[in-house]
């Protein structure tokens, strides 16, 4: 039976635990899900919600403005299309795929200690992709006719150009957008009978019951279930690695200078992956101290993110290399004009702060203590979040920019509409993200009893309670 | 303890105190011989698999289907329009052009297959069911939470009320209830 609300914290026994000592099946479930029953919310989630709905007015101004005025607020103009608009879209949507990654992947692996962060970087994906998702549909500038970019019969009697990487997007990234949707749904279904069970007012009651479906811990249920999580992440593996590939593709199939290489693909997933965690971690360590969840996402969490951001940073550093090299190995001249330009041209300035952001900077995680403490660990994540922005800045607008002949070269320069567009999406991802914490539970309660002692079967009799 | 007569009873349903037991009582009334019975359990209990007989299940074959069918759908589609719906001659380049419809056929592959696992998952499972007899014992909330739960169901053919139920009270639950259908 649900339990009066109380503020329980149980933290590790060791930093090596990823769960607080003592911790049994009763007190991981009052802890997530008072969260949400209770509704008693700690002043970050007011603060938060605030900032998210005041950038969300800040983004409705902005899209009744292009919607209005055109995209000429922005500050694309030819040569440079693509600007910031592009430039977020990548950037969103590589941070959904941190969710993708411990969700699936980390799954396959049997890493334990996904189980207690899985939930709400799912969430995290879910929002992530829909920030993504829209800048193409503003870039459009018309984009209540978004749907001519799918096949169907119409009486102008054309069709998409399913030759074009810009097409293989459209399709990568509402297949993403609806499997994340539905690998977190399978997720939560348990979760969501818990809710049903322990919620005390009637509305409750009846809003978790319908969502659960009749969710009723049946063994066989239980068995399909498994089955029904392992088939998709074995589905969602291929997929999250395929998105950004083709994301890739929209840059490399073109033959535009700094463009048009072979090694793209595995370069900007690893790059998605390295800005995911970063954001991971801006969300799990604040949320932690104002949910009293640090015998949850305890500081062995922490620590692997930490890893994992070092591990895919080296392998960004390895491709800013390799890059480097192969426009100078390859004796093109564009390709060694474009890379030069970077370093040293208009764009130079970005080039080398991102070489610090995402090179410089995150080797401070090779120390333990700087995995291991969360303010630093924090501070690190938004320079690798400014740092991947940049990136993508850099490779759009400098490639663009400067392309094959110096009489059509122009210079971009973006507007505030730019900005208010960037942060408007930075409102909309947090609000949704803080209306998630507050009606659904953060962390999944079911995997994270499996951590318990009390969860395993013995031959001896034991009795932890 | 809502109705006596076995034609109003769903089965009879022990609590346990904790996930060993569940499985010893499990595997016990497996030997006795009772099959339609089921575990309620607050996360997966993998030991319960061969007392319950659940090593195999249909999903895998409906997911292969399900992406069987979307590879096909994504590669015809394209085939379609971009041979016969919609041809385009770009500079005398070959309509039929499979290299490029990979990704698309992928990402269609990937999509049915998902959707496949999660409405086949539903299907199996016989959702959305909001109602179900076992919702009528009063500490069944619990098998969401820290409950373990075995009901061994009226339709078994070794089902009799009270051999059943004593059957149960000699696997050292916490209590045995009848399940009202």
């Amino acid at each position: 039976m649900p339990q009066e609300p109380e503020v329980l914290d149980l933290q590790p026994a060791t930093k090596k635990d990823i769960l607080g000592a003592g911790h049994t099946l009763n007190s991981v479930t009052d802890q997530i899900a008072n969260v949400v029953l209770t509704g008693k919310m700690p002043l970050l989630w007011y603060g938060a919600i605030a900032a998210g709905l005041s950038l969300l007015g800040l983004f409705g101004l902005t899209a009744t403005l292009l919607f209005v005025k055109g995209v000429g607020i922005w500050g694309i103009r030819i040569p440079v299309g693509w600007g910031w608009a592009i430039t977020n879209f990548v950037w969103w949507i590589g941070i959904g795929h941190a969710g993708t990654l411990i969700s699936a992947i980390l799954l396959l692996l049997n890493q334990e200690w996904r189980n207690s962060i899985n939930r709400f970087a799912e969430a995290m994906t879910l929002f992530a992709v829909a920030c993504a998702g829209m800048f193409p549909l503003l870039h459009m500038g018309r984009p209540w006719i978004f749907y001519w970019m799918f096949p169907y019969p119409n009486a102008m009697g054309i069709q998409p150009q399913f030759r074009s990487p810009l097409v293989w997007d459209v399709f990568a990234v509402s297949t993403y957008a609806t499997v994340s949707l539905l690998f977190w749904f399978v997720g939560l279904l348990p979760d969501l009978g818990t809710m049903r069970d322990s919620a005390k007012h009637p509305l409750q009651k009846i809003i978790y019951g319908i969502l659960s479906m009749g969710w009723r811990g049946s063994a066989k249920h239980w068995a399909l279930w498994e089955t029904c999580c392992l088939l998709l992440a074995g589905l969602a593996t291929p997929l999250v690695l395929s998105v950004h590939t083709v994301v890739s593709f929209d840059f490399t199939i073109a033959i535009v200078p700094g463009w048009h290489s072979t090694f793209f693909p595995p370069y900007f997933v690893a790059g998605a992956i390295y800005s995911g965690f970063a954001m991971v971690l801006v969300l799990a360590i604040p949320l932690r101290s104002a949910f009293h969840l640090k015998g949850l996402i305890t500081d062995k969490h922490l620590d692997n993110c930490g890893k994992v951001m070092l591990a895919t940073g080296l392998i960004v550093a390895y491709a800013y290399i390799l890059e480097t090299f192969t426009a100078w190995y390859s004796g093109n001249v564009y390709e060694q004009q474009a890379f030069w330009n970077r370093m040293t041209g208009p764009y130079a300035g970005y080039y080398w702060f991102l070489l610090t952001c995402n090179i410089a900077a995150p080797q401070a995680l090779w120390f333990r203590k700087i995995r291991q403490s969360p303010a630093w660990l924090f501070a690190w994540s938004i320079i690798v979040l400014i740092g991947m922005w940049l990136e993508r800045f850099v490779i759009i607008v400098s490639s663009l920019a400067q392309d094959f002949l110096p009489s059509s070269w122009g210079l971009f320069q973006f507007t505030r509409w730019d900005v208010a567009t960037f942060v408007g999406t930075i409102g909309l991802f947090t609000f949704l993200f803080f209306c998630f914490v507050r009606v659904l539970p953060m962390i999944s309660m079911n995997e994270v009893r499996m951590l318990t002692p009390q969860s395993k079967v013995q031959r001896e009799e034991t009795h932890v309670e | 303890m809502l109705s006596s007569e076995p034609t109003g009873i769903y089965g009879v349903m022990a609590e346990f105190d904790n996930p060993t037991d569940l499985v010893r009582a499990a595997n016990a009334a497996n030997a006795q011989g009772y099959r339609k019975m089921d575990a309620y359990t607050p996360y997966p209990v993998e030991e319960l698999h061969h007392a319950l007989h659940l090593h195999r299940n249909k999903l895998p074959l409906i997911v292969l289907l399900g992406g069987i069918c979307g590879g096909l759908t994504g590669f015809l589609l394209q085939v379609y329009i971009t041979v016969y719906n919609f041809p385009t001659n770009i500079a005398g380049r070959p309509l039929f052009s499979w290299p490029m419809y990979i990704v698309i056929t992928f990402e269609l592959t990937v999509l049915f297959a998902s959707a496949s696992a999660t409405f086949g998952l539903l299907a199996l499972c016989g959702f959305p069911r909001p109602y179900h007899p076992v919702f009528n014992v009063p500490r069944f909330s619990l098998a969401t939470r820290d409950g373990f739960f075995l009901c061994i169901e009226a339709e078994d053919p070794l089902f009799e009320l009270d051999k059943t139920k004593t059957f149960l009270t000699g696997l050292d639950p916490k209590e045995v209830s009848e399940v009202a259908n």
